[in-house]
């Protein structure tokens, strides 16, 4: 088989106040894939989330992104080949206008002027908000904020997205658009979310992290519907909704 | 989630004056200031003829008069300050309306409101013409040390979320059946103000986080 994108191998990690978030994570993603990364609040993720680009160090183990391994030596590359989406875009966009925004990556890999300036609208154009170069983030709604942050990544044509959180907070009709957004994507994909119909519709695989250890790897459709599984782990599908069903009028799962 | 256009303080505009050079706006606030300061208190002439300068200018960048008297509040500390004054200063005294009032403290208050008042009304003025983005061009412009104008560009995008979370916490103070009516109910208010400012230090490191993750070396790429 080919390099993985991610390759997690044994990863722990303790807060300073002792807290163990993650106990030996292994986690493979392959090129093209779009993986959910589920899993309780305080299971871990968004302390994995930070390992993929070097922001937390590992306390143990390794983890490489296409082959390289997420050391200080190249910090730079590791944060252009991982682009992580955070869940609060107020986080993200801090710049004065959504072209200065979209340009803060890539400027700091280097790029400026006509190539910068085609390197942002191209990203803006793929979520559909290259009207709104020249406006302030903060007078856009909290679902365009998303899309941009989402472009403010993608500027830096990452190897992996990731994603945090992604439909938190949007209306259906923003959570929709995003979700086509996503699926335009040619790109490989990491997503946490909690939002369990979002991962059937998006994601083909699952990864269930509880309590710092990685307790199921397969089909998000296998995922969804192991009721034990999903109990073990505080894992619980909307009222209504169920993968079984969805699966079968969509031609999704086996 | 702010206003339609620019800031608070912005009045759109495509005067003379709106389309001036930012940075040269900066250095004639400041060559301004500095006359009004080192002008004595009594040459209430020169006083006068300053006050028509910004008249001359809020005429001149279509700016309603209305509009910068209504934000000249903030200037009230400075006036109670400065009504105090001939109460309280020493020296000869004379009467005013049966009051006895100190002549230097007279003198005083004077020259204290007489800059505040032009000096609120020209930052005012160049705030209304100014877009804010363009502000900090004009300042990097006039070479701030980058530092600098790194920390207001963020104030200035930041200042609306933690106003609104501030706003949103009041909300929910009230829908609890809180209003501060009475010194005794400052130390809620005391603790609101202390939890935003651990919420905005909170978000200060996850911006910087994004930043970094971003290939943020310390230098504003831009």
């Amino acid at each position: 088989m080919s390099t993985p994108v991610l390759e997690v191998r044994g990863l722990a990690y303790a807060y300073p106040d002792g807290h163990q978030a993650l106990a030996g994570v292994d986690l493979h993603v392959h090129e093209g894939e779009s993986v959910a990364l589920l899993g309780p609040n305080g299971a871990g993720k968004t302390t994995l989330v930070l390992h993929l680009n070097g922001i937390l160090t590992a306390g143990a183990g390794t983890v490489s992104v296409s082959g390289m391994p997420v050391e200080k030596d190249h910090l730079q590359e590791i944060r252009r080949r991982v682009g992580i989406v955070f869940q609060d875009p107020d986080d993200q966009l801090f710049m004065g206008t959504v072209r200065a925004d979209v340009g803060f990556g890539p400027a700091n890999l280097g790029l400026s002027g006509a190539a910068l300036d085609a390197r942002v609208m191209t990203a803006l154009d793929l979520v559909g908000m290259a009207d709104f170069a020249d406006r302030p983030p903060h007078h856009l709604s909290f679902g365009q904020r998303r899309r941009v942050a989402v472009a403010t990544v993608l500027a830096m044509e990452p190897e992996i997205l990731v994603l945090d959180e992604p439909s938190s907070n949007l209306d259906p009709a923003s959570r929709r658009e995003l979700a086509d957004i996503l699926r335009s994507l040619d790109v490989t994909v990491l997503m946490v979310t909690h939002d369990l119909p979002y991962a059937l519709e998006l994601c083909p695989r699952s990864v269930v992290l509880s309590d710092g250890h990685v307790v199921a790897d397969g089909t998000t459709y296998d995922v969804l519907t192991d009721d034990e599984l999903m109990r073990r782990h505080r894992l619980e599908l909307p009222f209504g909704f169920d993968p079984r069903t969805v699966a079968a009028t969509l031609g999704l799962g086996d | 989630m702010g206003g339609a256009h620019g800031h608070l303080l912005h009045f759109h505009g495509h005067s003379a004056v709106h389309r001036a050079p930012a940075h040269l706006k900066v250095l004639a606030l400041v060559a301004f200031m500095i006359t009004v300061v080192a002008t004595p208190d009594d040459w209430f002439a020169a006083f006068g003829a300053y006050l028509l300068v910004l008249v001359a200018v809020i005429g001149l960048s279509r700016v309603p008069p209305t509009y910068i008297l209504k934000r000249m509040v903030v200037e009230v500390p400075f006036v109670l300050f400065a009504v105090l004054l001939p109460f309280v200063a020493r020296g000869p005294r004379v009467e005013v309306l049966g009051l006895s009032l100190s002549e230097s403290g007279l003198l005083a208050a004077f020259g204290l409101l007489a800059t505040a008042t032009l000096g609120v009304i020209a930052s005012l003025t160049l705030a209304a013409t100014t877009e804010p983005q363009a502000l900090l061009k004009g300042l990097e412009r006039l070479r701030l040390p980058t530092t600098l104008v790194q920390i207001m560009a963020f104030m200035i995008r930041y200042l609306s979320v933690v106003t609104d979370e501030l706003r949103r916490m009041h909300v929910a103070r009230v829908s609890r059946g809180f209003e501060a009516r009475n010194p005794r109910h400052w130390p809620v208010l005391a603790k609101s103000f202390g939890a935003l400012f651990i919420r905005s230090y909170e978000r200060g490191e996850r911006v910087h986080l994004a930043m970094l993750s971003r290939g943020y070396t310390g230098k504003m790429p831009l």
